[in-house]
């Protein structure tokens, strides 16, 4: 498959999202947040970083930027996209997900390897993992509390739609603890945490987060 | 030229850490009897010609579109030194 990366000014893990593609076993393609083209791929990732410098609120900016029309057109057409952490907050700003991340209720930047539970398997990007199953990959954030209303997080769960949660400890405050959550169709995902750190063992805490990647060859359901 | 001031706050139901961490430190600096802190911001926008209502429901909507995420904030919009 051909996976486009968005590289936004000021994104961190463009390459590192890149590399976990090629590692997957895709083709990783380099999408400008400044072009209206997604360049013939079939899925799309926000990586995370710092867009636009967290001005006005986080992913605000990056929301408005032009390959974001054409993300979230491609996303209501069933589209594969995946945001991480940054991608997260921007995939919240563009209505694509509900909810939004507000700072850390410690204060107090996080960097740390996080265990996670992977409670939904069927979406787009979840289908290589048994559900259920634990996972540790690295999360690091400011902003990564996950607010939503009451109505909004029974209806997250009642339709199986909190992709990953927190395991041990709650890192950010994130309300019941939720790490990740798809939209109704399971083609958009996402979370906090940051699997494409944890795909080779050199590196990081191990391979967990590869299976974000391979599961876009798996057949979802 | 008008003045047209947008101010955003979190939600009230919104924790506000930063809020939290200004009034954390208002003991410490010897101010007491401070029982809560938010933190908002606030916009100030030049708008060009007569500030008419067809204006001002501009604003609302720049206001609603950009400057706050209505999941999390709420905001008002008022005129300061309009005309001036």
């Amino acid at each position: 498959m051909k996976v486009g990366v968005v590289t936004f000014p000021g994104s961190l893990d463009d390459v590192d999202a890149r590399r976990a593609v090629v590692l997957a076993g895709h083709e990783a393609v380099a999408l400008w947040h400044g072009d209206h083209d997604l360049r013939g791929v079939d899925a799309v990732i926000l990586p995370g970083g710092f867009s636009y410098g967290d001005y006005l609120r986080c992913g605000a900016i990056s929301r408005f930027s032009p390959v974001m029309t054409e993300v979230v057109a491609a996303a209501e057409r069933g589209m594969p996209v995946l945001g991480i952490c940054n991608g997260f907050q921007v995939l919240c700003e563009s209505h694509l997900l509900p909810g939004a991340l507000i700072r850390n209720n410690h204060q107090k930047f996080v960097c740390r390897d996080q265990r996670l539970r992977v409670q939904n398997n069927k979406t787009a990007w979840t289908s290589s993992y048994d559900e259920g199953v634990e996972i540790t990959v690295v999360l690091k954030n400011g902003e990564g509390s996950y607010v939503a209303d009451a109505a909004t997080l029974d209806m997250l769960e009642g339709e199986g739609r909190v992709v990953v949660r927190y395991l041990d400890v709650n890192p950010n405050g994130s309300l019941r603890d939720i790490a990740g959550i798809t939209n109704e169709r399971g083609n958009v995902v996402g979370l906090m945490p940051h699997p494409e750190h944890a795909v080779e063992d050199l590196c990081g805490p191990g391979t967990d987060g590869l299976g974000f990647f391979t599961s876009l060859l798996a057949p979802v359901g | 030229m008008a003045r047209v001031v947008v101010d955003v706050m979190l939600k009230p139901e919104i924790l506000d850490p930063q809020g939290k961490a200004v009034q954390g430190a208002l003991p410490r600096l010897g101010f007491e009897g401070i029982s809560d802190v938010r933190q908002g911001k606030r916009f100030e926008l030049e708008v060009d010609g007569e500030l008419t209502e067809q204006r001002l429901a501009e604003v609302r909507e720049i206001a609603e579109k950009l400057l706050s995420n209505p999941v999390i904030e709420d905001f008002t919009v008022h005129t300061d030194g309009a005309g001036a």
